[in-house]
């Protein structure tokens, strides 16, 4: 027996969205396996025992939008660092976008990420494979290749596939080996030069800004051509309430659909930009008030599925610059446990277990990956959140490489504070194990 | 005598109604040291003011040299090109080196927008936007305020039309901050295309029909139309149309109130934006401007350097 494996988690609220499972009680780990879990699991002598009494127990969290910069851009982040940030974070499980310098349309680089990530052992690291070679929009990657070698899903993003004819190809090769596509969904020739979200308060700022239906109307054209081929596509990040409407259509349709929206569309909107502030710069942009409420009840009635952070790492080197030259996006591996209790659980009322579905179980669902449960039999990937901790995020308390986020300073209540992949505690806040 | 709250002019969303009033008393009373012979005064000697002019232009640097100059102010400049950034050197260290010789004021114009209030936070000397991006150019806005309250005593219930690229004007943006704030009323008028999204917001009405825009109008200004700038998508099809529909001529004169000024930051494209008789016709006050402009920059300067001795 591997004692390192074998603990048991005494006197917690355990939630598993999955099983529908929510009460006091504990949770038998051995040899890195969850094997009995209930109300009144009794401890044995021989095994040791952790007092998590009054935290909540969850099945580990999954991001499955994250920017880990290696290879390329190891200045911002490594894998290494950005799997410490996901331990921080709660998450066991991280899906990696392929624009890294060379982007992973390979095996090769496929391989190397997963390599890295077996070495520093803080956290699964599952790659996404470019959908286009070099991420030009052109010729399709090898998805078998690039699946045997772990790949779990497809996306151009960052650059997304301008010309509706290769997203067509892509959807239909997927539907060969039951994989996802995720779009990242821009239109362009829309975009072009926009610096924030088109408004009154790019007009305010005089920025150039990025009008709601250039995501809007890449959204409705790959969800068509889903429909078209079949096949399963996946939204990404999600910031305005035109795409949860198109969405919400199409589910009731039947078109296999799912998306994700992050962190900062429920909780900021386009006022924070205010100040020429760069770290309220990502893309797409923080929108409106309106859109931020759509956004809520998009994640309350299903029709989003999922919340990722987007996760995207710039040192200060490209923010603390003009607004107009500054790098579009923000981490958000370690805040977005904090952002989801302080927007969603206290301020609009969702269910804990409402936020874990959104936040591990239904990206396992969508990855096709196990967990997002703890059912016995499982991998022990478990997060232990104190929602009553106070946490504020600062550049010296965050284990991301780079520190650009809008939430620094900011007071929140609630964080992870034990996380544990396959048995093993990974992040220990407070000294359990 | 008030001071002026506002440590640097970033912008006229910065200024507040009494500032702005402020900023124009002061002003005309630098007007009387510009009617002078000798038109030179002592209060800044021994200042130092620096502009940092990363775009070209020639009549707004030359306006606060001169103004700089008749109060006695030392004045050193650099033209650089935003490629000052690709050479390697960020704005900020640009900004950072500049600010270890110590001058008492940097004036800035840049090509984006924002690019003055993220120097203000790194040096201690007074920032003057001359010009940023598609935001703001305050003291343009400020000269414009001073030539109307010049020719009408007020600037209260006034109505002012400003026709042309309100999207991508910086005039346009503080003009329309600063006659709101002095209580006139703004219309904005042009290609539909060169409206800025939620204009109203700003607190400007739009009308797209010029002869409407310009009926009630105490003021009209035609903003300078950019000649077609490569590789962009163009906002309108042609000079010539835009002429035709949006320039003002001979044709809207009998559109106009009898007592309407006309107004143009410059440099006017004549026969553009506005044909040869309405810019040198006499209800235009475009040289004017000019004038005011010195003593609008002369007021700034002024006013930040008091502030300063004062906080120190
Ligand atoms: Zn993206």
């Amino acid at each position: 027996m591997n004692k390192k494996k074998t603990f048991f988690l005494k006197g917690a609220k355990i939630i598993d969205p999955v099983q529908d499972l929510e009460f006091f009680g504990n949770l038998l780990v051995r040899n890195g396996k969850i094997e009995q879990i209930g109300p009144d699991v009794i401890e044995s002598e021989d095994i040791k025992v952790v007092d998590v009494s009054g935290l909540l127990v969850v099945p580990g969290l999954i991001d499955m939008h994250v920017h880990l910069r290696e290879p390329g851009e190891e200045y911002k982040e490594t894998i290494e660092t950005g799997s410490m940030a996901a331990a921080a974070g709660g998450f066991t499980a991280i899906a990696c976008m392929p624009n890294t310098n060379p982007p992973n349309d390979n095996s090769g680089i496929t391989r190397f990420i997963k390599e890295r990530a077996r070495t520093s052992g803080k956290c699964k690291v599952l790659p996404v494979a470019s959908i286009t070679r070099g991420q030009k929009g052109q010729g399709l990657t090898e998805f078998g290749d690039l699946i045997d070698a772990g790949a779990v899903a497809f996306s151009d993003d960052g650059l997304p596939v301008s010309n509706p004819a290769v997203m067509r190809l892509a959807l239909e090769y997927s539907l060969n080996f039951n994989t996802l596509i995720i779009s990242h969904s821009e239109e362009l020739a829309l975009s072009a030069d926009g610096a924030m979200n088109e408004g009154a308060v790019s007009t305010r700022l005089g920025l150039k800004g990025i009008p709601a239906a250039a995501e809007e109307i890449a959204v409705f054209r790959d969800i068509r051509l889903a429909e078209l081929t079949g096949a399963r596509i996946h939204i990404a990040h999600v910031s305005t309430a035109g795409s949860v409407e198109i969405i919400r259509q199409a589910k009731a349709r039947g078109v296999r659909v799912t998306a994700e929206t992050a962190p900062h569309y429920f909780s900021l909107t386009e006022k924070e930009v205010e100040g020429y502030n760069t770290l309220a710069k990502m893309n797409p942009p923080l929108r409106t008030e309106r859109d931020r409420r759509a956004i809520i009840q998009g994640l309350q009635d299903g029709t989003l599925d999922a919340i990722a952070t987007d996760h995207a790492p710039h040192s200060s080197l490209e923010k603390e610059c003009e607004f107009q030259l500054a790098a579009n996006g923000i981490i958000g591996l370690e805040t977005s446990v904090a952002v989801g209790l302080e927007t969603l659980v206290r301020q609009e009322g969702f269910t804990m277990a409402q936020l874990i579905r959104l936040m591990s179980s239904n990206p396992a669902r969508i990855l096709g990956i196990s967990g997002g449960s703890l059912a016995p039999g499982m991998d022990a990937d478990i997060t232990v959140i104190d929602t009553e901790a106070s946490f504020t995020p600062a550049r010296d308390n965050l284990f991301s490489k780079s520190c650009n986020s809008p939430y620094l300073g900011r007071k929140f209540k609630g964080r992870p504070v034990l996380t544990i992949l396959g048995g093993v505690p990974v992040f220990d806040k407070k000294g359990f194990f | 005598m008030g001071n002026l709250k506002a440590k640097h002019i970033l912008g006229i969303s910065h200024l507040d109604r009494d500032e702005i009033a402020f900023i124009l008393d002061t002003a005309e009373s630098m007007k009387d040291i510009l009617e002078r012979p000798i038109k030179k005064v002592p209060p800044l000697r021994g200042k130092t003011i620096v502009s940092l002019f990363f775009e070209p232009s020639t009549r707004t640097k030359l306006s606060f040299d001169l103004a700089a100059k008749r109060l006695s102010a030392d004045t050193v400049g650099i033209s650089a090109s935003t490629s000052s950034v690709v050479k390697g050197e960020t704005l900020i260290d640009t900004a950072r080196n500049i600010e270890a010789m110590k001058p008492d004021i940097i004036v800035m114009r840049h090509s984006m927008s924002g690019a003055p209030h993220l120097i203000s936070r790194y040096v201690g000397s007074a920032v003057i936007n001359a010009g940023d991006g598609t935001n703001e150019h305050p003291s343009q806005a400020l000269l414009d305020l001073l030539t109307v309250r010049e020719h009408f005593g007020t600037l209260e219930g006034l109505n002012v039309t400003i026709i042309g690229d309100i999207a991508h004007s910086r005039v346009a943006h503080s003009d329309i901050l600063a006659f709101t704030a002095m209580g006139s009323r703004v219309t904005v008028c042009g290609p539909a295309t060169m409206m800025p999204p939620e204009a109203e917001q700003l607190g400007a009405r739009v009308c797209l029909d010029i002869r409407e825009a310009v009926r009630d109008a105490h003021v009209v200004m035609a903003l300078r139309i950019q000649k077609e700038r490569q590789g962009r998508l163009s906002p309108f099809p042609s000079e010539r149309e835009y002429s035709k529909r949006f320039g003002l001529s001979k044709a809207i004169v009998p559109h106009l109130r009898k007592d309407a000024i006309i107004m143009h930051p410059g440099p006017i494209n004549r026969g553009v934006e506005m044909s040869p008789e309405i810019a040198d016709g006499i209800n235009s006050v475009i040289l004017q401007q000019v004038t005011n402009g010195v003593a609008v920059r002369m007021a700034l300067f002024t006013l930040l350097l008091a502030d300063v001795q004062r906080v120190n």
